[in-house]
């Protein structure tokens, strides 16, 4: 019977196509945020596995910051016409011209937090009924709770007492106008398990992942990349390092990691051996405690 | 991918459990203890934990912490819903449901365990069996979860005595005596101090049996889907709007059970059409064999009219097809269940709507005595009712299928999932 078992990831897999393929049934406007990270790009993937040999029935959303590695966009662009999907990008500049959303000031600024304006306008804009995200429940304790298919209000509100509970696989996507869902599919990957499966199937992500020379600021304990979005103050000074980048992010948060690994076999070790979360690596969750949760709350991913 | 193979990566399987437990059973505990002993503690949770530990003034670095979620529920200091964790050995990667042990909270352990192969249920071991321990194997039983493994807890404050021990095993046997369970197993633990978590105890050598984490290590559970009766509903039709495949007809979706080939001679229900199962493919690929719980496209030899919400079975082996039926339902709404309400509902990727045409009787979970006066449905309660669907439902018994013989109930008005049925 041994032969009749998937191994973690096929399974994990299975479980992400069939949300993918749920949200899709369930919802008239659905669309996957995809940020050109590893989890939006193993999402992808997913989706194509979904629908094959038909195309991704849904458009790709890009909530564009405007303070993105030069190499995300580009990598962005080639999967997009590879793959022939839609993709749909809402800048972060566009809300702050119009005065929707106002730029932090300091050398710490981030447009991280200005996403989520420019997120839940499009969503309103496009009419978008189901938000699919790369978010997994082993990357903050605030996600430990969030489901498969997650309600939010008509203010794109995240309600953490108020959600469906959710049985065996029998996803509730039922709601009233002008609410919407956000839909999580790999709710239950672990950083190692999305670069286990990158390294099984073979997925092309951008070369940041991977070692590089690169100009960087210490800042907060953190490896910024130095970029003409950050603000060097007098106390700091640029140094050359090797490193490479574990999650890809606003380029103004998103630390880097002193690392050789130059393919995914050394990589994985890394993560295999490494000693602090993924998140660990971004400022956004510096703030404070309970940083991410607040976030959430206000309609963040 | 040879080298990945290597390693075992390749080679872990996926098990998913639930913990339960009165409070201040160890739970929180324990759960932290296999965390931290399978190494899956990063520095900068250690520290977070650390800080607040120190903030409470504990001496040691309590573990407990790490499960702990939400701002007001860290606020109240209690876990007020169902929590998944993580953690993997080079065997298996584990998820956790991690379910309070509050009273009122039956809802989150039925939650967690409709999806569980194995359930942790702790007792304290100078306690013994409680109230909770019969309504935490009740609900294991009732959900069908294969595997239930009863951690004896504190033995360190018994002395780690194997008469302490055997009394709770004594106890707990004459209980199951009453219940549907199919693999139990006794575990004497300290959470606390480690004994038998993940290290053998050096405390207790009359304990022979395995540690905790060899068992979730090595609990058989390739044979807990069903295999044999072929139930694939259908979630999505794939149709490319693209020249080249003009013609396809793809129907997507996830095998609930038994095992699907090409050339398999298949019945659409419900218009009873039969065909051959021409290909099952993913992502282009040609799969040879499709069982649970694979995602997969399934084409067939000739045209059939088929729509998400159909199933497709063997033409020789086909579920029942019914409009009224009953259920063991889980109540989880403050608004109760009403005699002669309608409600929707969702059955594998089906929707109908239903009328309760009955409540049969309650069960008292903690006594496990069926009442057959009491109407009246709440909150975490668990009754027997027989509903009337407004379509034939393609369902099997719970009993021998979790996935076909599941449903949820939706509440018109609201929207919300207000029951958990499982079909008699
Ligand atoms: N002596 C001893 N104390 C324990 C053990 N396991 C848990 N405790 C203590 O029991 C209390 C409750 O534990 P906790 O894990 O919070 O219980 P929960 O409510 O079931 O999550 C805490 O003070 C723990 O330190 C054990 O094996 N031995």
């Amino acid at each position: 019977m041994i032969l009749y078992h998937l191994n973690h990831l096929r399974e994990l897999e299975a479980e992400a196509i069939y949300i993918i393929r749920e949200t899709a049934s369930q919802f008239e406007r659905p669309a996957m945020l995809f940020s050109g990270g590893k989890d939006s790009i193993v999402m992808t993937h997913l989706a194509r596995k979904a629908f094959y040999p038909a195309r991704i029935p849904f458009p790709l959303l890009h909530i564009d910051t405007g303070h993105n590695f030069p190499e995300t966009i580009e990598f962005r662009d080639k999967m997009v016409e590879e793959i022939g999907a839609n993709l749909i990008v809402r800048h972060v500049q566009d809300s702050i011209d119009s005065g929707r959303a106002k730029e932090e000031k300091g050398p710490n600024a981030s447009r991280n937090m200005l996403q989520t304006i420019t997120l839940l306008d499009a969503l309103e804009e496009l009419k978008i009924d189901a938000a699919m995200g790369g978010a997994r429940r082993d990357e903050e304790k605030a996600r430990a709770k969030e489901r498969f298919f997650s309600h939010r209000d008509e203010f794109g509100q995240w309600d953490p007492k108020n959600q469906r509970p959710e049985l065996w696989m029998l996803l509730n996507g039922r709601k009233h106008q002008g609410e919407h869902f956000r839909v999580f599919p790999l709710s239950n990957w672990t950083e190692m398990d999305v670069w286990m499966y990158i390294a099984m199937e073979k997925i092309d992500i951008p070369n940041i992942y991977f070692t590089h020379q690169r100009e960087i600021v210490k800042r907060d304990g953190m490896l910024l990349a130095n970029s003409e979005y950050i603000s060097i103050r007098t106390t700091e000074k640029v140094e050359m390092m090797t490193v490479r980048f574990r999650t890809i992010g606003d380029m103004t948060c998103t630390g880097a990691v002193l690392s050789p690994a130059n393919s995914l076999q050394q990589i994985i070790e890394e993560v295999a051996a490494s000693k602090t979360t993924e998140r660990g690596t971004r400022s956004d969750d510096k703030r404070s405690e309970t940083a991410m949760e607040d976030r959430k709350k206000a309609g963040y991913f | 991918m040879s080298d990945f193979s290597k390693d075992g990566y390749l080679n872990m399987e996926l098990l998913r459990f639930t913990t339960a437990g009165s409070v201040d059973d160890g739970k929180s505990t324990l759960i932290g203890r296999l965390l931290y002993d399978s190494k899956q503690i990063f520095e900068d949770q250690l520290e977070a934990i650390e800080q607040r530990s120190s903030q409470r003034g504990f001496e040691h670095v309590d573990l407990s912490l790490l499960t702990d979620g939400l701002k007001a529920e860290r606020e109240q200091g209690i876990t007020i819903d169902v929590a998944y964790r993580y953690f993997a050995t080079p065997k298996r990667k584990f998820i956790i449901a991690d379910t309070p042990g509050h009273i009122q909270y039956t809802r989150n352990m039925v939650t967690g365990a409709s999806t569980a192969n194995a359930a942790l249920i702790l007792v304290d071991a100078r306690k013994g069996v409680l109230e909770q321990t019969i309504r935490h194997s009740f609900i294991a039983s009732l959900l069908q979860i294969p595997h239930l493994i009863i951690c004896i807890n504190k033995m360190d404050l018994v002395n780690y005595e194997e008469a302490a021990f055997e009394k709770v095993v004594d106890e707990f046997k004459q209980l199951s005596s009453k219940l549907d369970i199919k693999d139990v197993s006794f575990l004497p633990i300290s959470a606390l101090l480690g004994d038998n978590v993940v290290d053998k105890s050096k405390n207790m050598s009359w304990y022979n049996g395995p540690t905790l984490m060899y068992l979730l290590e090595h609990l058989h559970i390739s044979s807990d889907e069903n295999h044999i009766d072929c139930r694939f509903p259908v979630q999505y039709v794939i149709r490319p709007q693209q020249t080249e495949y003009h013609d396809y007809r793809g129907y997507a979706g996830r095998v609930s059970s038994g095992i699907f080939k090409p050339g398999d001679k298949i019945k659409v229900l419900p218009s009873d059409e039969v065909a051959i199962v021409k290909t099952i493919e993913l992502f282009g690929d040609e799969i040879p064999e499709a069982y649970s719980p694979m995602s997969v496209t399934i084409t067939l030899d000739r045209d059939v009219d088929i729509s998400r919400g159909d199933m497709i079975v063997r033409e020789n082996n086909v579920p029942n097809a019914m409009q009224e039926f009953d259920v063991m339902v889980c109540w989880l709404n403050t608004t109760p269940l009403q005699v002669g309400g309608k409600y929707a509902i969702r059955h594998t990727t089906k929707d109908a709507r239903c009328i309760i045409k009955d409540i049969r009787y309650k069960v008292d979970i903690n006594t496990l005595h069926r009442n057959e006066e009491d109407k009246n449905i709440g909150m975490n309660d668990i009754a027997r009712i027989s509903i009337k669907t407004t379509v034939p439902i393609f369902f099997d018994s719970y009993r021998k299928n979790r996935h076909t013989g599941s449903i949820i109930i939706i509440d018109e008005a609201t929207n919300e999932t207000i029951g958990a049925g499982m079909i008699v």
